[in-house]
């Protein structure tokens, strides 16, 4: 719970991001661990929980989107990717349960971006924006606040910066680093929050 | 001894060639004929009803035509009975896909699948292959209108029109004729008559000799319809005169 996943839809693209921090006990392991794994060409999936549990079932995921490929010579539809992740989780989950919680970002030519909210119990919705972990308390107001579906990425970035911001001033457990990805029409990369910016805010708000 | 490689579907011929599998596809070549043609705003589907009785008491519109899912109708030709396995397990696969995708089966995902379940009679045996050949006819968002036909090898191609059962040669000729890429259902329908009425045994054609489905699309709704003797009829009359015409131009 003291990872913290954030995904915000925007025009024509989909940003993750994920703390990387990898926390054993009371020890903080690494601080560069990526919790966004990247499914295909145009699918994203951040997933937050027990470090085990996480890279199972999303490698799992992943190497099942790969299979249908392979097979179909034809990517999954984000929908159909959701769809399917889900109910591999609603199955697990009366025999050997996976402690993850997932946002699924992918882009489709037709439809554009799109968001998937997942948690442990297998609840799915499609949402304009979204975020696990205890970060996600002082985040959803933020969101709800300033995100909105016709952002450029630039704009983006920015809500993405305040909600950083935020966890990073309020919540107890330190979260030092994010790693940040965007998926859209030319497939997937990471990219980088400006630090100055985000500094800027906290200062903001230290002296408010 | 001449029936040493033929027993078992399983075991090849000194020749290289699998028996049971030809003995299948000759058995198809002896059924009625089943055609699909590809138009642009839709796909029309005819066949042949071989046994027409004023006793049999049948309520079906169509006896050859078959829903494999909202958006995939298939026609057949060949052992009917054996048409019905491969039925079952093409609706049970659509809507397997269907509950984990939660999106329908592209078209051609399913025929696959079918035909992986026929290649498997020539591989790892059973009594013997499925008698079986089917036009497969549906709509999806990656590649439209489709209209595909596998045969009891677990062949399968895509086409733009084509035939099977008895004739297909002869059939198949004429639709390489007159296919065109512009064509409407109704054209395609009309094509359809002029093919059946050229290969088909029977001096006339009449309603209740044929059966006509049609897959088009309504906004975004992909709709499937048997058409009623009534409206066969309606076609026939249509290709009558279209048929004249184009006789009295040929001379």
């Amino acid at each position: 719970m003291s990872d913290c996943v954030i995904g915000i839809v925007g025009k024509d693209y989909v940003l993750l991001a994920a703390d990387a921090t990898a926390a054993f006990s009371i020890i903080l392991m690494k601080d560069n661990e990526d919790k966004i794994l990247k499914l295909d060409d145009n699918k994203l999936l951040a997933a937050s929980g027990e470090a085990g549990d996480r890279v199972q079932f999303t490698e799992y995921i992943q190497k099942n989107l790969s299979l249908y490929k392979f097979r179909n010579d034809r990517a999954l539809s984000t929908h159909g990717a959701a769809h399917f992740l889900r109910g591999e989780l609603a199955t697990a989950l009366r025999k050997n349960p996976y402690q993850v919680n997932m946002l699924l970002a992918g882009y489709d030519k037709e439809i554009g971006g799109s968001l998937y909210y997942v948690d442990y119990l297998a609840s799915m919705q499609k949402v304009p924006f979204g975020a696990h972990g205890y970060g996600s308390y002082f985040v959803w107001s933020i969101l709800d606040k300033y995100a909105h579906l016709d952002m450029d990425l630039d704009e983006g970035i920015d809500v993405l910066n305040k909600c950083i911001a935020e966890v990073q001033k309020r919540l107890l457990l330190s979260t030092p680093r994010f790693i940040v990805k965007v998926v859209d029409k030319n497939g997937t990369r990471e990219v980088s929050l400006d630090n100055s910016e985000r500094a800027k805010i906290q200062q903001d708000k230290m002296d408010a | 001894m001449a029936r040493r490689y033929d027993g078992r579907t399983t075991t090849f011929s000194p020749e290289g060639r699998l028996y049971q599998v030809e003995y299948a596809m000759e058995a198809i070549s002896h059924a009625g004929t089943s055609l699909g043609i590809l138009s642009k705003d839709g796909i029309v589907l005819a066949a042949e009803k071989k046994i027409i009785s004023k006793l049999l008491d049948s309520d079906k519109k169509a006896e050859k035509m078959y829903k494999l899912d909202g958006h995939i109708a298939c026609s057949v030709a060949g052992i009917t009975a054996d048409a019905n396995i491969l039925i079952q397990y093409a609706r049970l696969a659509a809507q397997r896909y269907h509950f984990q995708y939660q999106e329908p089966i592209p078209v051609e995902n399913l025929v696959k699948m079918l035909c992986d379940t026929k290649q498997g009679y020539t591989q790892f045996g059973g009594q013997r292959p499925f008698g079986v050949s089917l036009l497969y006819a549906g709509w999806d968002p990656y590649f439209g209108f489709q209209l595909y036909h596998s045969d009891p090898s677990g062949n399968y191609g895509g086409w733009k029109a084509t035939a099977i059962g008895a004739n297909f040669q002869g059939a198949q000729s004429i639709l390489k004729q007159d296919w065109r890429d512009d064509l409407t259902i109704q054209e395609a329908s009309l094509l359809a008559i002029k093919v059946m009425s050229k290969t088909m045994d029977s001096t006339s054609l009449s309603p209740e000799k044929l059966e006509f489905a049609v897959i088009k699309k309504e906004g975004d709704q992909v709709i499937y319809t048997v058409l009623d003797e009534k409206d066969v009829e309606k076609l026939l009359k249509e290709a009558d005169i279209k048929i004249s015409q184009e006789e009295q131009e040929g001379n």
